[in-house]
C-alpha cells in the first residue's frame, strides 16, 4: 500500500507544480478589480510616500479616504492580499523569504531568479509596486503589479508562461515530502516489528489509515472493489489535511493551499479522471441512455445526467477552496477590525475590539481545526461516494 | 437623510453584495439546522444507529454548505469585481 501511495504522491507532484503556477498566473487577472487599479494610479505618488514610513508594516493598504481627512484601511484589500497566492513567503513586517520565478518567455527560452530581484521604482521592496526586474538569461522586463506578471522586450509585450514556485507550490512540496517522510517511516516500523502492536508514529498514523479505509472506502465501495481506490483516498485525504493545518500555523507564512483554486482543481481532475476510467457499462450506459425513461424525455434527462459528471467535480473543487478561504477571511476579518476601530475611534478603540477580537480569533482557530479535518473528510467521502457510482453492479 | 444615504449606497453599490451573503448564510443555517435537528431527534431514538447517522448529517450538511458557498463566492467577486 505504502508503494501506491508513494506512487501515487509523486505523480500528484508533476500534476500540481506546474498548474498549480499556471492557475495563479491567470487568476491574478480575474481578482484584480478596477477601483484598486483606479486608486492605486491616481494615489501612486503619495502612496509610494506612505509606505516608505511604513516599511515594517508593507502588507497593510492604506489609501487616502475620499473626504481626505483621514487614512483608510481597506479591509477588503488587506483580506484578499493575504489568502491569494504570493511568490514570497511573508512571515511579518519586513520579514520574508523570496521563492525562485521560472518564467518561459515564449520564443525567448527559460528565467530563473529569485522574487527578491523584484524592486519598486525606487529600488526598494516596500509597498504596493509595481515591481520590476530583469530575466537574467533572456533579458525580457518584468513587470509585477494588481495584474500579476507582464514582460517586455525592447518595449513589446511577449507572452509568458509563468510556472513559478509560488508560496502555494512551495508548501504543496513541503506536505508532500512530510507525506513521504512520515509515511515511509511509518510503513519501515511496521515492517521492522511484524505482527507486534504499532509504536510512535505508526500508532499516530493508524487510526487515521484505519478510519479512511474502514469508514470511508469500505462501506461506500464495497469491500472487493475498494482497495484499488484506498490509496487515492489516503493520499487526498493527508495531503488536504496536511495543507489545511500548515494554513493554520500563525506566523508561519499564511498558507493557504487548499484556499487556492489551481490545488484543487487538480485533485478534482483527478477525482474526475478516475471516475471516468473506472465507470463500468452500467455507469456509462445509465448516464447516455437511462433505462425506463420515455424516449423524448432523455433529450432533457441525458444533457443534465453530462452536465451532472462535470458538476461533481466542480463543486468539490469549490467547496474545499471555498471553505479554507472562508476560514482564513474570517480570521483575517477579526484582525482588521483591529486596524478598523483603530483608524476611526483612536488607540482605545484598537485596544477594546483587540480584546474581543482575539477572543474570537481563538474560538475560529478552534473552529478551523474541526474544518480542516471536516473538509478532508467531506471531500474524501464525496470522492469514495463518486467511486462507487462508478463501479456499481446492476442489481436490478 | 443618513438612512435615505445608506439605501442610495445599498442598491448603487456592492452593499447589495453583503444583502446577498447574509441570504445565502440564512440558507445555509436553516439547511444546517434542519439537517442537525432531525439527525439528533433520530439519535435519541436509536442511539445504536449514531455512527451511520453522523456520517451522513456531515454528507448532508457539506452539501448544503457547498450550495450556500456559491452564494458567498458570487457576492465576494460582486463586491469585489
Amino acid at each position: 500500500m505504502v508503494r501506491h501511495i508513494t506512487r501515487l504522491i509523486i505523480s500528484a507532484v508533476v500534476f500540481t507544480a506546474p498548474i498549480t503556477a499556471i492557475s495563479q498566473h491567470e487568476s491574478h487577472g480575474e481578482e484584480h478589480h478596477e477601483e484598486v487599479e483606479n486608486s492605486h494610479d491616481a494615489q501612486h505618488q503619495e502612496t509610494l510616500h506612505e509606505n516608505s514610513h511604513e516599511a515594517g508594516h508593507g502588507d497593510s493598504h492604506h489609501h487616502d479616504d475620499e473626504h481626505g481627512h483621514e487614512e483608510k484601511f481597506v479591509a477588503g484589500d488587506f483580506i484578499m492580499h493575504h489568502i491569494a497566492d504570493a511568490n514570497e513567503i511573508h512571515f511579518f513586517g519586513d520579514v520574508s523569504v523570496p521563492l525562485p520565478m521560472i518564467i518561459y518567455v515564449e520564443g525567448k527560452g527559460l528565467d530563473v531568479f529569485m522574487s527578491s530581484s523584484f524592486h519598486s521604482e525606487h529600488g526598494g521592496h516596500g509597498g504596493h509596486g509595481p515591481y520590476y526586474a530583469t530575466g537574467p538569461s533572456t533579458g525580457v522586463e518584468y513587470t509585477k503589479d494588481e495584474n500579476g506578471i507582464s514582460a517586455k522586450d525592447h518595449g513589446e509585450e511577449v507572452a509568458i508562461w509563468d510556472i513559478s514556485i509560488t508560496k502555494s507550490v512551495f508548501g504543496t512540496l513541503m506536505i508532500l515530502t512530510l507525506m513521504i517522510l512520515m509515511l515511509r517511516l511509518a510503513a519501515k516500523s511496521y515492517a521492522r516489528r511484524p505482527g507486534q502492536a504499532p509504536t510512535g508514529l505508526a500508532n499516530v498514523l493508524e487510526p487515521l489509515i484505519l478510519f479512511v479505509r474502514d469508514d470511508i472506502a469500505y462501506p461506500i465501495i464495497g469491500k472487493h472493489k475498494a482497495d484499488k481506490f484506498v490509496p487515492f483516498l489516503l493520499t487526498t485525504f493527508f495531503f488536504i489535511v496536511g495543507c489545511n493545518l500548515l494554513g493554520l500555523i500563525p506566523f508561519a507564512g499564511g498558507f493557504n493551499i487548499t484556499g487556492t483554486m489551481g490545488v484543487t482543481i487538480v485533485l478534482a481532475t483527478l477525482v474526475f479522471i478516475i471516475t471516468s476510467i473506472n465507470g463500468n457499462k452500467h455507469y456509462w450506459g445509465h448516464l447516455v441512455s437511462p433505462p425506463g425513461v420515455p424516449f423524448l424525455v432523455k433529450f432533457i434527462v441525458v444533457p443534465i445526467e453530462l452536465f451532472g459528471i462535470i458538476l461533481k467535480p466542480t463543486v468539490l473543487m469549490i467547496r474545499l477552496t471555498a471553505n479554507m478561504s472562508a476560514g482564513h477571511i474570517i480570521i483575517l476579518s477579526f484582525v482588521s477590525l483591529v486596524f478598523i476601530f483603530n483608524n476611526s475611534y483612536g488607540a482605545a478603540g484598537g485596544v477594546g475590539i483587540g480584546v474581543f477580537s482575539t477572543l474570537f480569533m481563538i474560538f475560529m482557530y478552534f473552529l478551523e481545526l474541526l474544518v480542516a479535518f471536516l473538509q478532508a473528510y467531506v471531500f474524501t467521502l464525496l470522492a469514495a461516494i463518486y467511486f462507487s457510482e462508478a463501479t456499481q453492479e446492476p442489481h436490478h | 437623510m443618513e438612512l435615505l444615504n445608506i439605501l442610495i449606497e445599498i442598491t448603487t453599490g456592492q452593499g447589495l453584495a453583503g444583502l446577498g451573503a447574509g441570504a445565502a448564510a440564512i440558507g445555509a443555517g436553516l439547511g444546517v439546522g434542519l439537517i442537525g435537528k432531525a439527525a439528533l431527534e433520530s439519535m435519541a431514538r436509536q442511539p445504536e444507529a449514531s455512527d451511520d447517522l453522523r456520517a451522513n448529517m456531515i454528507l448532508a450538511a457539506a452539501l448544503v454548505e457547498g450550495v450556500a458557498l456559491f452564494g458567498i463566492i458570487i457576492c465576494l467577486l460582486v463586491a469585489l469585481g
